[in-house]
């Protein structure tokens, strides 16, 4: 039973969603809210069997755990488990999950599609965190395109046509080279050396660069966000983002040592340019989710930097800061949602004056700008603390870049603040807008929990992946020097 | 010739007698009306022989002095021959008979062309592949302007039969050339000849049929027809081109390289890649700015080719597996998306325009639901099976090292995951305005939601296609 776990876990709202598409009848009041209450109970009863797991879970032990293994069709093995790296994103998309749900509990256009696509993507995203087989973690990493092209293209925005189509298709040509790199590896034995590991090496680092997103591949980005629905836009940033990250941590850096090592100062600069070009486009939006977007490819650039980085503390950083830009980006997201319902508007030119008649919504707002600017006390700084601390070690040019990127931030979040929330309640539009209402207020509480919990007590992370990233550091480390080895051996055999 | 030699080609006899004596019984009685009888007992026909191949069939045998084999790889392109024909068949019938199209000649065409088939795959010699390929043709040829008052579907058969008379021409030709130098008809005693050294005459002659071949299976750069043809011919005839034919040449191809020229790979290897690059290419690029689904999915099945020949190139056993599973998944996906395209009409006329489906979901949602499984599946975009078929060939062309033949196979198909999405965004997304009208008889509508069931269930297991493609690749490739 325990061995099933992960599985149960993955393929529990596959199930649910079933049940909506065959068993659900009908487009009344009625079952747009049965819907709504059954993808509400999945997803938590999935975070609720989660927690079970994490609680089981033995941080000391840095192989795989929970892991079940099968037969599968060409070969391949249906193989699931987790490790210190991967049960927080378990966790994170869990957890998230619920308060995704709830948040669209206003959505009354196609509300059973709606529902069935996110439990899907749920399954889809959780497979990818758990499959311990290089194509099943393909699978799971490609179908995820699927729902979120949908939510795109059906619930989103005004040129939502557009970005599915820029979406699906950036991220379908990122991967494709990864699946061909994923078979010359299989052939040849999981065993390459030299420069075939550069190669084998930047065709992944297509697939999760596009995924994360690095800049200059970072384009889609922008236009699937401003035309996602909320919902969309925060499982985007909170979750599918963290695919690319993931996908570094799991499988390059632990493959292709070499190839890494070679790449690495490539991948720091382009990292710092993230950093500070896109904060620098960020301070130019004028729409609130497209700021919102920016600011999450910088803060994404902290986290391949601290992951190129290889140590202890720019990996804990990194992880940490995947997790913490988890809660705080998708946070902010619901924070646009909010207005955005009540005004049909992302503009920013649009607000001003909010906190006179909204103060609930200004308070919140303002926490998670804080948290995302990284002010001390909550995650935000951890991360980034972390990160710029791992980096220094390795390229203190690199850092000292990077690091103007924290007063970058700050200044477009809180420029963004000011304009949104600040100032005399001028426009005539705003003059009857309505504060939060409970199941809003309800829907931040668990966020703005993680946020400060995490602040103020990161061991809570740090003691789960520690022991997992010193053996994915130290295992980095001693690959180098073999690696060397083996191609002289090599050479010696050819000569 | 024994009594052996006659059981071995059974199923191909019981079907030529069945045509024959249909035809002069449906002549000399009641002509179209009995012509939905025929339909379904030709269909029943296929299935029963398709068990009866598919359960009764074991080893190998070569007879008719050595002009007719019966192997495992022959006898798994026959099941899947007379399957999709019978499904093609039994969807065909109620759009066929509301539009006053259903002649009896049609389900006997069919049978012929399939009888043809048949004996392609079994080919032990150039004689016994000629007479099938010409079976098969003239059959379809017919087929193609069964709409006889329609200007479309008599120029699309004239088409067809034009440009086929010339592929068999270079088809003929080559054959001859290969004659000409090996000094024997047979594959076996060719394969013996070039063991020894490939005279350039002889190679000649492998190009020329190949080429040939390649009109039939529609790769590019012979692929010309395929659109014309698919738009002109009524759709159910499209989705019989679509499915059948396709399995029967490429199986012909793998049967001609690997027992004539199986010793030889490099020469006939690049070929191949050369036709597959090109096709996956065309296919993805061409249908890219179609309006007409039924063009698109010309497109799309020069596209699919592309993919099946890459299998057929690589030279392995495995590769030639890679092939007729990714061939068998390729006319599932087809049957269940003309089993869609058959039910598009508006004001009781069928219509093909793609942006008829604007807003389709909501009028329809299963049916639109079940396309849009279909069309990801042929995207090629996991969990569906169309993925599996494409991991299947890329990685018998990695494993045969050749990379950067996956690696372009992977950036064609992102080229072509557009043209299927686009469907879906008009289906899912589009304008708001009346969709077209969807009538669906229900065999249509089973075959199509099966269909769809099994593009998401085969990735528990294929259905276990993989253990008998392997045997029959292991037969063909020694």
């Amino acid at each position: 039973m325990e061995n099933q776990l992960l599985s149960i876990i993955t393929f529990l709202p596959l199930v649910a969603a079933l049940i909506l598409a065959l068993f659900m009848r009908g487009d009344d009041a009625a079952a747009r809210q049965g819907a709504k209450w059954l993808a509400l109970f999945t997803t938590s009863a999935t975070f609720v069997i989660s927690l079970f797991i994490l609680f089981r879970f033995d941080p000391s032990n840095t192989g795989f755990q929970f892991v079940e293994e099968r037969e599968w069709i060409l070969g391949l093995t249906y193989k699931m488990g987790v490790d210190g790296i991967s049960i927080l994103f378990v966790m994170l998309t869990t957890f998230l999950m619920p308060i995704t749900i709830w948040s669209c509990w206003g959505v009354e256009h196609r509300v059973k599609e709606y529902m069935i696509a996110f439990l899907v993507l749920e399954t889809l995203m959780l497979g990818v965190f758990c499959a311990l087989d290089l194509v099943l973690f393909y699978l799971f990493f490609e179908a995820g395109l699927i729902p979120m092209f949908l939510i795109i293209g059906i619930w989103g925005g005004k040129d939502r046509i557009y970005a599915a189509f820029k979406f699906f298709l950036y991220t379908f040509l990122g991967s494709v080279l990864m699946l061909v790199a994923m078979m010359t590896f299989s052939l040849l034995g999981f065993r390459v050396v030299g420069g075939l590991q550069t190669m084998l090496f930047l065709a992944f680092f297509a697939s999760f660069a596009v995924k994360m997103p690095m800049w200059p591949v970072h384009t889609w980005l922008p236009d699937a966000h401003v035309q996602a629905p909320t919902a969309g836009s925060v499982v985007l940033a909170a979750i599918l983002l963290k695919m690319g990250g993931y996908g570094f941590l799991r499988f390059s850096l632990p493959m292709f040592p070499v190839g890494s090592d070679v790449m690495a100062p490539l991948v720091l600069w382009m990292s710092a340019i993230a950093i500070v070009y896109t904060s620098l486009v960020a301070l130019a939006q004028t729409d609130m989710k497209k700021l919102i977007a920016y600011s999450s490819v910088a803060h994404m650039g902290y986290v391949t930097m601290g992951i190129f980085a290889v140590n202890q503390q720019g990996i804990d950083g990194a992880i940490f800061q995947m997790l913490s830009h988890g809660f705080i980006s998708g946070a902010l997201f619901l924070c646009v949602g909010v207005i955005y319902d009540r005004m049909h508007t992302r503009e920013i030119d649009a607000y001003g004056g909010l906190v006179n008649r909204m103060p609930a919504y200004a308070l919140v707002f303002m926490f998670f700008t804080m948290a995302n600017v990284g002010l001390p006390g909550t995650s935000g700084f951890v991360g980034e603390f972390l990160t710029l601390m791992g980096i220094f070690q390795v390229n203190t040019w690199v850092a000292a870049v990077a690091t103007t990127g924290v007063i970058l931030s700050a200044a477009y979040a809180l420029w963004l603040y000011r304009r949104v929330v600040f100032g005399d309640l001028i426009k005539e539009a705003l003059k009857s807008i309505t504060d939060m209402d409970r199941r809003e207020k309800a829907i931040f509480a668990p966020l703005i929990a993680m946020t400060l919990i995490l602040g103020v007590y990161p061991s809570l992370v740090t003691d789960i992946i520690g022991p997992s990233v010193s053996a994915l550091v130290t295992d980095y480390q001693a690959a180098l020097p073999a690696d060397d080895a083996a191609l002289a051996l090599n050479e010696g055999h050819s000569e | 010739m024994t009594s052996a030699d006659f059981q071995t080609l059974l199923p191909e006899i019981v079907l030529s007698g069945y045509a024959m004596a249909a035809l002069m019984v449906a002549v000399y009685t009641t002509k179209d009306k009995l012509a939905a009888t025929l339909v379904w007992a030709t269909a029943g026909l296929f299935v029963a022989l398709a068990l009866y191949i598919g359960g009764t069939g074991e080893g190998e045998r070569t007879v008719f002095n050595g002009l007719f084999t019966d192997d495992p790889f022959a006898r798994f392109a026959k099941v899947t021959i007379l399957l999709s024909a019978a499904a093609v068949l039994v969807m065909s019938q109620d759009y066929m008979t509301r539009r006053d199209l259903l002649r009896f000649e049609y389900p006997l065409l069919v049978t012929l062309s399939v009888v043809g088939m048949m004996v392609m795959v079994s080919s032990a010699d150039l004689i016994t592949l000629y007479m099938g390929l010409e079976l098969q043709s003239l059959a379809l040829y017919v087929i193609a302007s069964i709409r006889r008052d329609s200007a479309k579907s008599s120029e699309a058969g004239l088409k067809y039969f034009v440009l086929g008379a010339l592929s068999s021409g270079l088809l003929l030709y080559g054959a001859s050339l290969v004659y000409g130098y090996a000094g024997t008809t047979q594959f076996a005693g060719i394969l013996s000849t070039v063991q020894d050294g490939v005279p350039l005459g002889l190679l000649f002659g492998l190009v020329f049929m190949l080429a040939g071949l390649a009109f039939k299976v529609s790769a590019a750069p012979f692929h010309m027809w395929t659109p014309d043809v698919y738009e002109g011919s009524p759709t159910p005839v499209t989705a019989f081109f679509a499915t059948a034919p396709k399995v029967a040449a490429m199986a012909l191809i793998a049967r001609l390289v690997q027992d004539a020229f199986g010793g030889i790979p490099g020469q006939w290897g690049q070929v191949l890649a050369a036709l597959a690059v090109a096709s996956m290419f065309l296919g993805a690029v061409a249908a890219i700015g179609q309006r007409d689904i039924k063009r698109l999915m010309a497109y799309s099945s020069i596209a699919h080719m592309g993919y099946a020949l890459i299998g057929l190139c690589v030279g392995t056993a495995y590769g030639v597996q890679a092939t007729m599973i990714y061939m068998a998944i390729y006319v599932t996906m087809n049957v269940g998306t003309f089993a869609f395209i058959l039910s598009m009409e508006r004001d009781g006329r069928p219509v093909s325009d793609i942006a008829g489906l604007n807003q389709f979901a909501k009028k329809e949602p299963l049916k639109a639901l079940a396309m849009l499984v279909l069309l990801f599946s042929l995207a090629g975009v996991p969990p569906m099976v169309g993925f599996f078929g494409k991991f299947y060939v890329l990685k018998a062309a990695v494993d045969a090292g050749w990379v950067w033949l996956a690696v372009a196979g992977a950036v064609a198909s992102v080229i072509g995951a557009f043209y299927y999405l686009r469907i879906v965004y008009f289906m899912y997304f589009g304008a708001e305005q009346e969709p077209v009208d969807s009538r669906m008889a229900p065999v249509q509508w089973g075959m199509l939601v099966a269909v769809a069931a099994i593009m998401l269930l085969g990735i528990v297991n294929l259905f276990g296609i993989e253990a008998p493609a392997a045997v029959a690749a292991e037969a063909l490739v020694r």
